[in-house]
């Protein structure tokens, strides 16, 4: 799924969709869902643009007389024998999974801790959808409280996804898994057999391993630094108006910056069960065990913590609502501080 | 057999310097399809154009902009993105180590297998054992082919192991979402849930799947090159609503039977 958004679609459009919705069965219980990524788009994507500045698009021509081809005329091919291709359509696609492209059927529950982390490949956010949360509840604490994690596949897009369910505070999110051919194993890279370290170097590595060792990873350690440097270049010239050019230059409407988070956020907040008594924001007041530190910060909106959990499109919304001046050239940090000094 | 090398580093933290090569553990099997005209069918071309002339813009002429949030481009021209493009270095820099399990599965990205280069296949013994040992995976940082990498050191089995890692601000943690809300859980459904888990219990063995679909694609692309007719599979029909306690009830009793079966199988 993720590698349609990169030539499809604007990260914007990619962040705003949830690109499957259907149920999660187990046994016959059936929970009705979306699905989010719970990764923002990698680093920064630049736009292609003309010497001028335009923003340009992407067309396809016909390779021999270079005529432009409108969307009825492309179609998909399969590469069989060099330069031999069969054309295969959507729907023939579909027609080969009937059963599978509304429903992931989880068969097994395993250890969650049994699956080896170079197997996973992307996490998405389930989402409740339809008029009650309690076949989702019920999912999500049962698998919390018992450490498993469900193991089910579906066909998304001519793919077929391995994924694992997971649940943590009491959200239910989708790892997919890459397929036992889709990894290779020691011996088929052909490293070979260890030999035997010599003690003294083992003692040496452990006392060096033990100087740097901390109880938790400080999300700081995984900061993009090439992204942060482009930022700032790209700020620097936005501040003295070198080579910019604005939306009302181009004749474009602004479009509007959605992130992630708060769509997830509003999506938790409005799933809601139907004959519950005014359920926003607050949660039930029986959540039972399993809620992870952090969570409280969250709840509060303004705390902290949250902050820093924003990105900057989300922060920069809260700028705009607090008026807070030269907001459009401040860096993630500088918002975090502004917001902070003005709320 | 054995697969390339794709790069070649040197791990590097305090006093520890342990040469190493990089394979890539991942290998694509994904069905490739290709764009092409509806009437040659042979594949077609990709141009960027100016959407006001509907000109080709060629290759030469593209700038890259950098869009903020208000929909402002900034152009960047070629040396300035040259500058950005960070120092070749063969360090794979250790700058922490944490325990096993503090890096949550979202953030792991793309895995590669480290093996021993030239003759220090002892120096990455010990690192090997050293990590094992303390149960902790390391955070790296490298340059690899012009892009900078964050990354996880782990030990898998008796090799090591390079995971690349999001980017800070790339994952959105569950600790930062509210959980759905509703009525109190009924105690009862809860434990019937357990219970279907329970029954439902496997351990985890990822040889146990294949990707069908895969398989599927291709045979229906093989089908239709020969010239043969494809015949597709039926849907199954839906299942009638229940209350989800019937349901809970339903499905355990089914799940008996699964387990029943298995056991039965298991002993002929």
């Amino acid at each position: 799924m993720p590698e349609d958004w990169d030539d499809e679609a604007t990260a914007e459009e990619a962040v705003a969709r949830s690109f499957w919705s259907g149920t999660i069965t187990f046994g016959l219980v059936s929970i009705p869902v979306a699905l989010y990524a719970a990764n923002r788009p990698r680093g920064i994507s630049l736009r292609m643009v003309s010497p001028e500045g335009t923003p340009l698009g992407r067309r396809y021509f016909d390779a021999k007389d270079g005529r432009a081809l409108e969307a009825d005329e492309i179609v998909r091919g399969y590469e069989y024998e060099k330069d031999r291709f069969v054309v295969v359509d959507d729907d023939e696609l579909e027609r080969l999974a009937p059963e599978r492209t509304r429903d992931i059927d989880v068969r097994r529950f395993v250890k969650a801790e049994e699956i080896d982390p170079m197997y996973f490949e992307r996490a998405y956010y389930l989402t409740p959808a339809g008029n009650s949360t309690k076949g989702y509840r019920l999912l999500a604490k049962v698998m919390e409280e018992t450490g498993r994690a469900g193991i089910a596949t579906f066909v998304l897009r001519a793919k077929e996804y391995l994924v694992a369910i997971m649940a943590e505070n009491g959200i239910l999110r989708a790892e997919t898994l890459r397929f036992a051919d889709e990894v290779r194993s020691p011996a088929d890279v052909g490293l070979p057999e260890p030999v035997k370290p010599k003690p003294a170097e083992v003692k040496r590595i452990d006392a060096e391993i033990g100087k740097r060792l901390e109880a938790h990873l400080d999300r700081k350690e995984l900061v993009d630094r090439s992204a942060e440097r482009l930022k700032k270049l790209a700020r620097a010239k936005l501040r003295s108006g070198e080579d910019v050019v604005t939306p009302e230059e181009r004749g474009e409407e602004r479009t509007e910056v959605i992130d992630l988070m708060e769509i997830l956020k509003r999506r938790m907040r409005e799933a809601a069960d139907e004959d519950a008594p005014a359920a926003s924001g607050g949660g039930a007041p029986s959540r039972g065990g399993g809620r992870s530190k952090g969570s409280k910060a969250a709840d509060g909106g303004d705390g902290g913590e949250d902050l820093d959990e924003q990105s900057r499109a989300e922060l920069y919304e809260r700028a705009k609502e607090l008026d807070i001046p030269g907001r459009s050239s401040m860096s993630k940090d500088e918002l975090v501080k502004a917001i902070r000094r003005s709320a | 057999m054995g697969a390339r090398a794709i790069w070649k580093g040197r791990i590097r933290f305090g006093g520890a310097d342990v040469p190493v090569k990089l394979y890539s553990a991942v290998q694509d099997r994904a069905v490739h399809f290709r764009l092409l005209d509806a009437k040659r069918r042979q594949p077609i071309r990709q141009h960027m154009v100016d959407p006001d002339t509907g000109k080709v813009v060629e290759s030469a002429d593209v700038r890259r902009a950098f869009e903020s949030d208000e929909g402002d481009l900034v152009v960047l021209d070629a040396e300035e993105l040259e500058e950005l493009v960070p120092k070749p270095s063969r360090d794979i820099q250790i700058t922490r180590f944490v325990p096993v399990g503090e890096i949550d599965h979202p953030w792991y990205d793309r895995p590669y297998w480290l093996g021993p280069d030239e003759e220090e296949d002892a120096a990455y013994s010990a690192l090997v054992q050293a990590i094992a040992r303390r149960e902790v995976e390391g955070l790296a940082r490298w340059v690899m082919r012009n892009k900078e990498y964050a990354g996880a050191l782990r030990v898998e089995g008796e090799h090591l192991m390079l995971i690349t890692l999001r980017h800070a601000g790339e994952v959105v943690p569950a600790s930062a979402l509210t959980p759905p809300s509703g009525r109190e859980l009924d105690e009862r459904e809860v434990a019937m849930a357990k219970q279907l888990v329970a029954a439902m219990e496997d351990e985890f063995d990822i040889a146990a799947y294949h990707d069908e679909y895969r398989e599927r694609v291709l045979e229906l692309v093989e089908a239709k090159a020969a010239g043969k007719v494809v015949k597709f599979p039926k849907a199954p029909e839906r299942k009638t609503e229940l209350s989800l306690a019937d349901v809970l009830e339903q499905s355990l009793a089914e799940a008996g039977k699964g387990t029943a079966k298995k056991k039965e199988r298991k002993r002929a």
